[in-house]
């Protein structure tokens, strides 16, 4: 893989559901160490086009190059072992368990015929915890389910998951929903942190600053196509809040 | 890891208050208390009958009848699922030890065939439940006729004697009597339903499978997003049962000697009665195989339990919806509070 060469390539990526299409062709790069913002309405297919990269939804045409390789993505284990994490906007996590069950949920710690590596799960879930979750509350182990952890504290513990497993390219969908200011700062750091280690993230959210502040690009996705893609230099906040503004009234870029 | 995560200094673990271990095996607790609680009624009911060992060794031979089959559809039940054809897969795995025994003569040919359709009626459940989509109550409503008819189809409502097979050295392993000393004496079945439990508790909860079926039961969409392989999932615990189903077949049929068309009916409510006062939750996510083993325990001991403290048998019905609501609404509360 060259140096220039994008890490994911998208061409003309369609999904349908049914006889609704949700996608209609699609065409997005995503290069090394570039975090890429993808914005639009709810409903415009941003949460639809992560999962057919990360192999939960099959596209109905297109293609997917993924380190200079076109790749079929059977399913999401495929996906997480070339080395793409992704953080749901529904978080993926299950209440009632524990969170060792949940950090390593899919791809279990075995000893042999597989046997779960319990003492490793619980050992590598604390130590995530209290260096990169920042999930330092006494009230909070290993053993705690999730279903009592605050919305911040779960959004913590599915980004610690994806960082856990040393991803190429990490996907977030809208991963400051719902959270505080103090752990909305958290959050973009993480984003942020992901570049300085030379990885590549896409990343939705819904507010313009934290986009602008953390994205080097934003693609502007509507009603299922690209309507725009700009580099951070191109644009100021102000410039970008604009547009969104006219994308919703007039239904195309100013 | 990470270098996200190993870059920030890792803090000296801090003394964790979490979930202490009494409040993480509520349920079990719970069952266990309620075990000891139906004992003591017992006991001072009847204090001859319960010192002696002679009824606990009738418990250890009925128990695996309906028990292992306990264990396994708490898997399903984890699911979020149910069952209720594998009273009827134990009835046509029956007939197929008893018809293909009586045929061959072979012990081992007969119990292979039984388990084969052990394993082809949960395939047929979870197949229908998954890739056609229909839920599993009415799907096994389905198959729950479908075998059950189909066995009354072949035989013709006629029984199967097989009484020749107490001669086959295959049935002490099954049902023989292992001598510990004086009256102490354990039927083999009760060993298997021992080792059962042993395995499926390890099973459900210390292995990957066990990892994914409580994932599944818990959220399903969660579970599909983090790469479990759901509709596997879901179709091995109905194998599992099936085959369980099966599997205590062969102890019911080496203890009784006969085949009947209706074998394995009566064990629909008492097996799932076991699973809900055991604590697994009919909503998925939560099972105990420790509850379910209680749980057999209690409803095994209660018929006789509730004759030997000088009620009449009407009142065994009574009892089992009496403890049956009882429990589930304690862990009903309890879940509502955690
Ligand atoms: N599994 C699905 N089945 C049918 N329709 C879906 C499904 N997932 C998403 N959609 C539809 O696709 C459109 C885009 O949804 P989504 O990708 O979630 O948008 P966004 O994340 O941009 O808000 C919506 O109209 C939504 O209703
Ligand atoms: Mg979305």
């Amino acid at each position: 893989m060259s140096e220039t060469e994008p890490l994911l390539v998208l061409r003309n990526i369609r999904k349908s559901f049914g006889r609704v299409e949700v996608l209609k062709g699609i065409d997005l790069e995503i290069g090394k160490g570039e975090i890429v913002a993808l914005v639009g309405d709810n409903g415009a297919g941003k949460s639809t086009l992560i999962k057919v990269i990360t192999g939960v939804h099959k596209p109905s045409a297109g293609e997917i190059v993924f380190k200079g390789q076109p790749i079929t993505l059977k399913n999401v284990q495929a996906s997480r072992l070339l080395g793409i994490e992704t953080v749901y906007q529904e978080r993926a996590l299950a209440d009632q368990q524990e969170l060792w069950r949940n950090i390593f949920a899919g791809r279990e710690l075995t000893r042999f015929l597989g046997f779960l590596d319990v003492a490793a799960q619980k050992r590598e879930t604390g130590r995530l915890m209290r260096s990169g979750m920042g999930l330092t509350s006494r009230a909070i182990t290993v053993d705690s389910e999730v279903k009592g952890l605050s919305g911040g504290e779960k959004q913590s513990v599915a980004i610690g998951r994806a960082l856990y497993f040393d991803a190429d390219l990490i996907i977030l969908d809208e991963p400051t929903m719902g959270l505080s200011l103090k752990e909305t700062e958290r959050v973009l750091a993480f984003v942020r942190s992901i570049r300085e280690q030379g990885k590549s993230a896409i990343f939705i959210d819904h507010n313009i600053f934290h986009v602008h502040d953390t994205a080097d690009r934003f693609v502007i996705l509507d009603r299922g196509r690209v309507v725009g893609q700009f580099h951070r230099s191109e644009l100021t906040h102000q410039q970008l809040v604009d547009m969104m503004i006219a994308l919703h009234e007039a239904g195309q870029v100013a | 890891m990470s270098s996200v995560a190993s870059d920030t200094k890792d803090r000296p673990a801090e003394p964790q208050h979490g979930p202490s271990f009494l409040w993480r095996n509520r349920f079990q607790i719970a069952i266990i208390g309620m075990l000891v609680v139906l004992y003591a009624v017992f006991l001072i009911g009847d204090w001859r009958t319960y010192t002696s060992f002679d009824i606990y060794r009738s418990f250890m031979i009925s128990i695996p009848f309906f028990g292992i089959m306990a264990l396994a559809a708490t898997y399903v039940v984890t699911l979020g699922e149910i069952d209720l054809s594998f009273p009827s897969i134990y009835g046509l795995a029956g007939w197929a030890f008893s018809a293909v025994y009586v045929a061959s003569g072979s012990f081992p040919v007969a119990f292979v065939v039984c388990i084969l359709v052990g394993v082809v009626g949960g395939l047929v459940n979870g197949l229908l439940v998954t890739k056609i989509g229909i839920p599993s109550i009415v799907a096994t409503i389905g198959t729950m006729f479908l075998w059950r008819g189909l066995v009354n189809v072949l035989t013709q409502g006629q029984g199967i004697p097989i009484a020749q097979i107490t001669d086959d050295p295959w049935h002490k392993l099954f049902v023989g009597q292992i001598p510990l000393g004086g009256p102490v004496v354990i039927p083999a079945q009760f060993i298997w339903f021992v080792a059962a439990a042993l395995f499926f508790g390890v099973l459900f909860k210390r292995h990957r499978f066990g990892s994914h079926v409580l994932f599944v039961g818990d959220d399903e969409q969660s579970a599909r997003m983090m790469g479990i392989h759901v509709d596997r999932v879901k179709i091995a615990c109905f194998v599992i049962l099936g085959v369980s189903a099966a599997f205590s077949s062969v102890f019911l049929l080496n203890q009784m000697l006969f085949f009947w068309a209706t074998t394995g009916d009566g064990y629909l409510l008492t097996t799932l009665a076991a699973v809900f006062i055991g604590g697994t939750s009919v909503f998925g996510g939560k099972g105990t195989m420790i509850g379910t083993f209680v749980g057999v325990l209690i409803i095994a001991s209660l018929e006789p339990g509730i004759i030997s403290i000088g009620l009449s048998g009407f009142w065994t019905q009574f009892v089992y919806g009496l403890l049956i609501t009882i429990s589930v609404s304690i862990y009903a509360l309890m879940l509502k509070r955690g």
